[in-house]
């Protein structure tokens, strides 16, 4: 087995390889600007850095958000395309339970990333491997009472001290974890839902004004 | 002929998903999936609406464009996608999946210029482009006059519009008239009835000290509301047939006008016009008529390959592969500002217009 992981619903551009066993090559930048310049290379660096080919993969692994939409749609766009091009099965997993993975925390616990618009990405978590919401956006002073005293990580929560006093690392998802996760969920039998991106929005859809008259009154 | 590169090409500038295959000069697939229905609500194209589409509509858009030419993706010699002018968030979307297709397959990527692919379609109709060739594109992003001695590395912007594109325009005037969008067929439908004649409206930047090459549609579109307005407010009927034809005739006048000065003015004995506005049938008629009187021969694409297409953006891959130019990096990125005056993005290119990313991700 050879799952290639990528995210890029954070401002981190982050890639890893897992040959069934563990993480082989991973490569993580934070440039929430230029998703789209830094994904193919740095998939590039993390198969030479393993002495392996893309077409050696068994299965693709995407981050599928929530997170930004312009930069969510290059990871997307990526996977489904090596998908097709390569006949491999493309899997989904949700970034904040990337996140979480990467949190390994016991208790219950919050993810939070940066939805901007001062809002957040978020979900409410058991221990690292359960969420117990779906994955919501909303304003922090908002969700303050149902996220009250819970540690929190994510660069959203450590955004929002006043809503998320216990927040801290993990800021942003890692590839390696998101593989990790899958890996142990797919050797588990567990489906992982559809590469499909969760926006959690709708589109700004700026409807223009009514027709503007031009004539002077 | 078999010897002739296969290249495939990916367009998401605007509302279409565009994938097309072309094997040198010869068109083999087509494929388009638009989103302009989700639009048509708005009034416009919407930009998370389209880059939301392309996303949905990629994957499936290039499967059918490979069932449709009857190749495998082995087989290609290159992909080629549009890098730029366009709206960024949907520029992305084609860029990443040309990208992450070329890779995996092994293959040359090219990243090249929408502009340039709407003048180098007409290969895949008409044979190779005459060397110069003098470009009209027209359409609702873009109203250019463009001069081309060789389409995979000189284009020279003769003149552009100073303010609305030629087909945002004919959306307007639809809008006012209630017509819907877009609006440049339904006002080509209604001016088949009306008389181009009925009502003098104005053409713009046609005055003697006015730049030879520019256009200026805004003027145009004031007046016809103003018109319009004038009308209604008066409790008259406005006579929607002749609205639509005065107007039409004011834009493919000052168009047709315009670029066969360019012809005459720099030797040019060919026209060429692209865009979704040279699908506007009066416009063919008048080019035609202008054309034939000064002696120069108009190529027009069929209005399918005049619309934003994947083939077009194939034919210039296959012109890049053609003349070796040198392909594209893997850190190719979508330049929403692109200039005409770079036909492809070569591996080397030094990133000048990283400005222009500034709204990528806002
Ligand atoms: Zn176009």
């Amino acid at each position: 087995m050879l799952l290639l992981a990528l995210d890029t619903a954070t401002p981190a551009v982050t890639v890893a390889l897992h040959d069934g066993r563990d993480v082989i090559a991973s490569s993580s930048q934070v440039d929430a600007r230029r998703h789209g310049e830094l994904l193919l290379p740095a998939i590039d660096r993390v198969f030479a850095e393993a002495g392996l080919r893309l077409d050696a993969v068994t299965g693709i692994v995407a981050g599928i958000g929530p997170g930004p939409y312009t930069g969510l749609r290059v990871g997307l766009m990526t996977a489904d395309t090596f998908g097709l091009a390569l006949g491999v099965p493309v899997h989904g997993v949700c970034t904040l339970d990337g996140l979480a993975y990467a949190a390994d925390l016991q208790g219950p616990f919050v993810v939070a990333t940066d939805a901007r618009r001062k809002e957040v990405y978020w979900a409410r978590y058991t221990d690292s491997r359960t969420r117990v919401t779906d994955p919501a956006v909303d304003r922090p002073a908002d969700i303050a009472e149902q996220v009250a005293g819970l540690p929190a990580v994510g660069a959203g929560a450590l955004l929002y001290p006043e809503t998320f006093p216990k927040a801290h690392e993990p800021e942003h998802v890692s590839a390696a974890a998101l593989a990790r996760l899958a890996a142990e969920k797919l050797a588990a039998g567990e489906e992982l839902p559809a590469p499909r991106p969760l926006y959690l929005r709708r589109p700004d859809a700026q409807v223009p004004k009514n027709y503007k008259v031009v004539t002077p009154k | 002929m078999a010897d002739e590169p296969l290249v495939l090409g990916i367009e998401t500038s605007c509302d279409e998903t565009g994938v097309g295959i072309v094997r040198g000069t010869t068109l083999l697939a087509d494929a388009v999936a638009s989103s302009v229905d989700e639009h048509a609500r708005f009034g416009g194209v919407v930009p998370e609406v389209a880059s939301r589409a392309h996303l949905e509509a990629m994957v499936p858009t290039i499967d059918r464009a490979l069932k449709e030419a009857g190749v495998s993706a082995r087989d290609l010699d290159g992909i080629a996608v549009t890098a730029g002018p366009g709206l960024a968030g949907a520029l992305l979307v084609g860029v990443s999946a040309a990208k992450a297709y070329a890779y995996a397959l092994g293959k040359p990527l090219y990243g090249v210029n929408h502009l340039a692919s709407h003048i180098c379609v007409d290969q895949l109709e008409h044979g190779a482009l005459p060397e110069p060739t003098m470009a009209l594109l027209v359409s609702g992003g873009h109203s250019s006059l463009l001069l081309s001695s060789d389409i995979t590395s000189d284009v020279r912007p003769m003149g552009a519009t100073i303010d609305d594109a030629a087909g945002e325009a004919f959306d307007k005037i639809a809008r006012v008239l209630n017509l819907g969008f877009p609006g440049g067929p339904v006002i080509d439908r209604y001016a088949k009835e009306g008389d181009p004649t009925a009502i003098a409206f104005p053409r713009g930047l046609t005055g003697p000290r006015d730049p030879a090459y520019d256009f200026s549609f805004s003027g145009l579109k004031t007046a016809v509301a103003r018109w319009i307005e004038a009308k209604r407010a008066a409790g008259e009927e406005v006579p929607v047939r002749d609205v639509a034809a005065s107007f039409q005739e004011a834009v493919v006048d000052v168009l047709t006008r315009k670029a066969v000065r360019a012809c005459k003015d720099e030797g040019v004995d060919h026209l060429m016009i692209g865009g979704g506005v040279a699908a506007n049938s009066r416009l063919r008629v008048l080019a035609q008529e202008r054309c034939e009187a000064a002696g120069i021969r108009l190529r027009v694409p069929r209005p399918k390959l005049c619309t934003d297409n994947g083939a077009m953006v194939a034919a210039l891959g296959a012109e890049m592969v053609a003349r070796g130019r040198a392909s594209s990096s893997w850190d190719l990125s979508a330049d929403s500002s692109l200039p005409v005056t770079e036909p492809h993005v070569p591996g080397d290119h030094d990133h000048v217009h990283e400005v222009s990313k500034e709204n990528l991700y806002s």
